[in-house]
């Protein structure tokens, strides 16, 4: 029953991904400017606009990577064990890149939060 | 059929006694190919020579489905495969990957028919009875019969689970023959078995494990589209998950006629079955 | 009394394809490799970028760290993994739902397979791909 249902979040996640990755590769490569150096970083990293999408797209692309990845592993056919310790490694480590991008984005509003863009 | 007409071909068969042989290996057969001949027809010329050469065909004619093998590295059926269209003077003939091998060319298919069957391949309807005794035909209409018949040509010769590359690794993966089959009966109107199948097909051994590499379906020798099949059953089950499928009541059973017999037309026998 | 069976199982050789292999089939493979390439990007950008919540010393220093010859070929070819990649996934998106691959229909030979019916999207997923790859190589080592 599981399958089912993970498969169909990883399609609902290609949709976000498309958006808000799109989003990112313009404002990177398309919009001219240097977006990496410190000033741009900044002004990004200080709007919670921001810092909102990259949560949902960090989510959404962990969520999909890892997904395809298991989906890899999985197909190689291993025993049970080893099915469930992918599984749950995975998992965990997907868990904790989300926590720690997450902290990386709350941490970089800092005091002088912006809501625009 | 002059001399002239024949051209000699290799036959590169792959050879495997369990008796006597530890890895199976390669013999080759020299073939006097004559226009027309099949792969199935070299066979039975390499087999005067060498008797001991094993392998299933029945029909000859692309119905059975009893004679899939790997030929010249792709999967079809031996009858159905001309020497003329392989062209080479070298041809190789194998045993159906993704199948354990029994002996020579005989593929061990008891897998295969075992997952078909776990995928409930038939009518479930609640009118047991009627299904048990039936009285009458069901209804339905030629729209709703080509929502499923092209599926129903399956011939279970397993070429599309010897082309499918996630068979190839995975040993819980249904396959594209069971697969398309479970979509078969789902799709069909006088079927109302979808939510006892469901529960398979959304496990590990349902459609997710296809990413269309559409192998299934350009190997298959009856045109059954095994990969459509998979994708459209995706859709199904996809749109159950976020309840949205429609729902259809099966194919009612046919009213009986009410038109009166004419008088000089006899009654029907009596049964002689059921 | 059962005699054994010898095993053949394709194994990784059977993702690969053999002899005749059709064009899906290498798409599908492709987007397997560039999603690896991907999700291995992915979590590396995941901890450069994070940097920027240390300080602007931080940043200069990550920046610093993946600055150089290998890292621009490395970032060019993930974004040609990139490219690749959401083409094919947007195609993906349609036929794995079950659309534009046709109806259900009597096999007539030759027989139109749901492959062929979308083989016009495959390629046209590669052309798209190539332009973007083409032009994206040239803004990132011919242009400024």
């Amino acid at each position: 029953m599981r399958e089912r249902s993970l498969w169909t979040l990883s399609i609902a996640s290609t949709g976000v991904i498309v958006v808000l990755l799109g989003v990112h590769m313009t404002l990177m490569h398309l919009m001219g400017g240097e977006p990496l150096e410190w000033g741009s970083v900044v002004q990004r990293m200080r709007s919670v606009l921001f810092a909102t999408t990259y949560v949902l797209l960090l989510g959404a692309a962990l969520y999909h990577g890892l997904y395809g990845f298991r989906n890899i592993l999985l197909e190689l056919n291993p025993g049970a064990t080893l099915r469930r310790a992918t599984n749950a490694v995975l998992l965990a480590g997907g868990l904790g890149l989300f926590v720690f991008g997450t902290w990386a984005a709350v941490a970089s509003l800092g005091t002088g939060a912006t809501f625009g863009g | 059929m002059t001399a002239s007409t024949r051209r000699e071909v290799i036959l590169r068969v792959r050879r495997f006694d369990p008796e006597l042989d530890a890895e199976p290996h390669w013999e080759d057969h020299p073939v006097q190919a004559a226009p027309g001949m099949t792969v199935l027809d070299a066979l039975w010329q390499v087999k005067e020579r060498a008797p001991t050469l094993a392998w299933r065909s029945s029909c000859r004619m692309g119905i059975c489905g009893s004679c899939g093998m790997l030929i010249d590295g792709r999967p079809r059926l031996a009858c159905n495969t001309q020497l003329s269209e392989l062209g080479t003077g070298l041809v190789t003939v194998a045993p159906l990957p993704n199948f354990d091998t029994i002996k020579d060319l005989v593929p061990d298919l008891g897998p295969m028919f075992a997952t078909h069957r776990e995928m409930r391949p038939y009518l479930i309807r609640e009118d047991s009875g009627e299904q048990e005794n039936p009285t009458r035909e069901y209804r339905q209409t030629p729209q709703e019969l080509e929502r499923y018949l092209q599926f129903s040509y399956c011939i279970k010769c397993g070429c599309c689970i010897a082309a499918c590359p996630t068979v190839a690794t995975d040993g819980v993966y249904a396959g594209p023959m069971p697969l398309a089959q479970a979509h078969r009966y789902d799709n069909d109107s006088r079927d109302d078995g979808f939510a006892s199948r469901r529960d398979t097909l959304s496990s590990e051994c349902g459609p997710w494990r296809c990413h269309f590499a559409g192998e299934c379906s350009q190997v298959c020798p009856k045109g059954v589209d095994p990969a459509k099949a998979i994708q459209l059953m995706k859709r199904d089950l996809v749109l159950d998950l976020l309840r949205l499928r429609r729902h259809h009541d099966p194919a009612p059973v046919a009213a009986a006629p009410h038109a009166k017999r004419r008088p000089e037309i006899p009654e029907a026998p009596p049964r002689t079955a059921g | 009394m059962t005699a054994r069976t010898h095993p053949n199982r394709l194994g990784l050789r059977g993702w690969i394809g053999g002899r005749n292999a059709g064009f899906e089939r290498w798409l599908y493979l492709l987007h397997r490799i560039s999603g690896l390439g991907l999700l291995a990007y992915f979590v590396m950008h995941i901890f450069v970028t994070s940097a920027r919540a240390l300080g602007p010393e931080s940043w200069v220093q990550a920046m610093a760290a993946v600055s150089g010859p290998v890292f621009e070929i490395g970032e060019y070819l993930v974004f040609a993994a990139f490219a690749f990649h959401a083409v094919n996934g947007i195609r993906l998106h349609f036929v794995e739902l079950g659309f534009l691959i046709g109806r259900p229909i009597e096999p007539i030979y030759p027989y139109a397979t749901s492959v062929g019916r979308q083989r016009w999207l495959s390629m046209t997923v590669l052309a798209v791909a190539f332009v973007i790859v083409v032009f994206g190589g040239y803004s990132f080592f011919i242009a400024g």
